[in-house]
């Protein structure tokens, strides 16, 4: 199963030693190479176009354990960027991808230069934005919704890092060549970027706290003090029932977002489990650290490599804050009767 | 390495059609309602409206047609659960029936308490109490006292249940009573019995709560005589049945839904161009009523597929309840609305209800802290 092939792909190779070269500014080749031939950096791309023809399920399994895994490689990124290239009719180029624009005020424009097309504008925090050969854009012109591809490389490079030292770069276009350019396939809304980042941040977040909740039932069965595993304490063992809560609403909200995607439009969805995996995230984190104690505190200790990424990742993409205000005007132009009806209707 | 997972579950489409179904029929019969009595949806105890829903075939749907039901899916029977309950309509004269009485009876009951009883609970004739809670026994349900002795051709009842809803107006409760004391083992000895309300020897006082509603009661039993052919399951095996019960009681779309109407109500109050503040708190409630109702319709699949998601039931309901507090707070913060009980708007008398409800969502069922202490059992830590 793809899961477990999963699972023992990233618990094999996502050592300590391996995050912590990450954090020092490293690209980790060999475990890019490996991810890449076994086909998980396309499960949205059919076979006839070099991909592994899978669903979003599947998508959902291999994001899902990036997160868990805190694996410090574009896949996610790169999934997403494959699917909206090979939606479009475009051939998908080896290598990591990214995705631009990843803010909501950042706006890329697409014009037509002769038979050629140029993108100028800045979009910041862009994900392994050094990295990543190529970068994927969606943009609207012509009246439609386009997605452009680009080299990295063609743009200015401002490097960044997230809270866990994930490269976040600004990328400045000044009339740069579009390598590849297409109309957008079905149901690709202008905000494409933003929509499918908040989609896959979900899920990684669900596989973070999932690793968190594991982690903090093993310490606490192991860390004695008074004489009893701390597990033993009434105290830990409601923050852990609630921690397991949070854990299991974020990993509902993102599953349900990716079967969305399956069907087309999934705005309601994706706003959902970013929403809902982001407030799991900071709970989570919060219980995790303090069922630790100090050691969890400590950079020796790999709790932290899970909590920074919740922390990071839960802003990126659009934060709860501005998916709830999307979603709660939404909710509210369709009318309190409209409630029940389109709740049920998903 | 987890004791629990969610998969999701999709609902067939004669699910949906059915989904139509009843929403017609719940159109034609709350018309009036107002929010507040919509919010008080499983406190209102309406025998006619009850019958209806049998007349529809809604009542005991999962059940074998030899006992009245209608062997539908568990997923259907979701469905209608989750309409009835999102419309506020008045289900506490079948509900607790259709909900734990009458499947305990199908698994535990013997072939004629199901002949007897079943058929009439699917018509919506019949509706039933739970009789667990006792004066010293709350969470610690075990410790029971009220005492079933043996007597010629069955047992004599003294004891005491409190808190039970609608005891005064149900005609049986599912009561647990003590057949054998052993102090060094408090769940041994426990049995379930089917008891005729109207029994000589029983007292029923109502307990009026907060709001000065009376819905639940103390039930006092003196001498009363239950018929050996009224025990449910075997003599001793109590504590497994109120367990597998209260599971049942637990597993619904009831433990995210009670201030569900509340919640719509806000969405009026704030107009159709709310404001940020306002639309990023409706937002999240959204967010936490979406996932709360894949984590419970996942729950559904779970029964449907004839697992036991005992643990998924403990972990939803707390999620749910809490949630469910959590909306007339929000209420609160965003509106500046007075709660009022029999005066005011109907937003105010919504909040005024639902104020003084909340605090017994994280009570009735099982409190907060007892789920919790089930959910960390789960996960290996006691
Ligand atoms: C509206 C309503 C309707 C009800 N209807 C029925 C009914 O129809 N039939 C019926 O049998 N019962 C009914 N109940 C009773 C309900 O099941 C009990 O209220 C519940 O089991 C808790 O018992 P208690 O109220 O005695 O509280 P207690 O058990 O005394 O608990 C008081 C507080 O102590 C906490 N506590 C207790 N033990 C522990 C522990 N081990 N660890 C940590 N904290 C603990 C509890 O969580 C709670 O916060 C109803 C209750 C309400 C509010």
């Amino acid at each position: 199963m793809l899961a477990d092939v999963v699972a023992r792909l990233f618990t094999d190779r996502v050592t300590k030693d391996l995050l912590e070269a990450a954090e020092q500014g490293q690209w980790p080749t060999s475990l890019w190479e490996t991810v890449e031939e076994s086909g998980l950096t396309v499960p949205l791309v059919p076979e006839a176009k070099g991909g592994a023809g899978g669903t979003w399920r599947d998508a959902h399994v291999v994001v899902r354990a990036a997160g868990r895994h805190a694996v410090p490689l574009p896949l996610p990124e790169t999934i997403v960027a494959s699917w909206l290239l090979s939606g479009a009719g475009l051939d998908v180029p080896r290598g990591p991808l990214t995705l631009a624009p990843v803010q909501r005020d950042d706006a890329l424009t697409l014009r037509r230069a002769g038979t050629a097309w140029r993108l100028s504008g800045t979009a910041a925090r862009v994900p392994w934005g050094g990295a990543a050969g190529h970068v994927v854009v969606v943009a609207a012109a012509d009246g439609r919704t386009m997605v452009a591809l680009l080299a990295a490389g063609s743009g200015r490079v401002t490097a960044d890092l997230n809270l866990a030292r994930e490269p976040r770069h600004t990328l400045g276009f000044d009339d740069a060549p579009v390598l590849a350019v297409a109309p957008a396939g079905d149901h690709i809304p202008a905000n494409a970027i933003r929509l499918y980042g908040a989609l896959i941040r979900s899920a990684q977040m669900a596989g973070g706290l999932q690793y968190l909740l594991d982690q903090s039932v093993r310490y606490a069965t192991e860390r004695r003090q008074f004489g009893k595993p701390i597990g033993a304490f009434q105290a830990i063992q409601h923050q852990l029932a609630v921690l397991s809560e949070q854990s299991a609403a974020a990993g509902v909200a993102a599953a349900h977002a990716f079967r969305a995607a399956e069907g087309g439009d999934a705005r309601f969805e994706i706003a959902v489990a970013k929403i809902r995996a982001g407030e799991a995230a900071g709970i989570g984190a919060a219980i995790a650290h303090q069922v630790h104690g100090a050691i969890g505190f400590t950079y020796e200790h790999s709790l932290h490599f899970v909590t920074r990424r919740l922390w990071a990742w839960r802003a990126e993409f659009g934060d709860e804050g501005h998916w709830a205000a999307e979603l709660g005007q939404a909710v509210a132009r369709r009318g309190a009767d409209a409630l029940w009806p389109d709740l049920t209707a998903r | 390495m987890h004791p629990f997972g969610f998969e999701l579950c999709e609902l067939p489409p004669q699910a949906e059609s059915l989904r139509s179904e009843v929403r017609e029929f719940l159109r034609a019969e709350l018309g009036e309602a107002t929010p507040a009595q919509r919010a008080g949806s499983w406190g209102g105890f309406d025998p006619e409206f009850s019958r209806k829903v049998g007349t529809r075939g809604w009542i005991g749907m999962t059940w074998p047609k030899r006992y009245g039901g209608h062997e539908r899916s568990a997923l259907e029977r979701y469905v209608v659960l989750e309409e009835m309950l999102a419309a506020g309509a008045p289900v506490a004269a079948h509900w607790i029936a259709d909900r734990q009485s009458g499947p305990l009876l199908l698994r535990f009951g013997t072939e004629a308490q199901r002949q007897r009883f079943l058929p009439a609970i699917t018509r919506g004739e019949l509706s039933f109490a739970i009789g667990m809670s006792e004066p010293d026994s709350g969470s610690d349900l075990a410790s029971i006292r009220t005492r079933a002795e043996r007597v010629p051709g069955g047992y004599r009842v003294n004891g005491a249940k409190v808190w039970t809803s609608n005891a005064h107006r149900a005609h049986y409760m599912i009561a647990l009573f003590r057949t054998h004391s052993d102090p060094a083992n408090k769940h041994a000895g426990l049995s379930q019995f089917l008891v005729d309300t109207r029994s000589p020897g029983i007292t029923i006082r109502p307990i009026v709560d907060l709001s000065g509603s009376h819905h639940f009661n103390e039930v006092v039993f003196q001498d009363v005589f239950v018929p050996e052919d009224l025990r449910v399951g075997e003599e001793g095996a109590g504590w497994m049945q109120v367990t597998t019960e209260l599971a049942l009681e637990r597993s619904g779309p009831e433990r995210y839904l009670s201030s569900f109407a509340l919640l719509v109500e806000l969405i009026r109050a704030v107009s159709k161009e709310p404001g940020e503040r306002a639309a990023v708190a409706l937002g999240r409630l959204v967010a936490h009523l979406a996932t709360l109702r894949q984590m419970s319709l996942s729950i559904a699949g779970m029964l449907e597929a004839g697992q036991n998601p005992n643990l998924e039931a403990a972990l939803v309901k707390d999620l749910g309840t809490t949630f469910e507090q959590e909306i007339p707070e929000v209420v609160h913060a965003l509106l500046g609305v007075e709660p009022t009980s029999g005066s005011g708007t109907d937003l105010q008398q919504l909040l005024g209800y639902l104020t003084q409800q909340a605090p017994s969502f994280s009570l009735r069922g099982g409190t907060r802290e007892i789920l919790r202490g089930i959910i960390a059992r789960g996960l290996g830590l006691r």
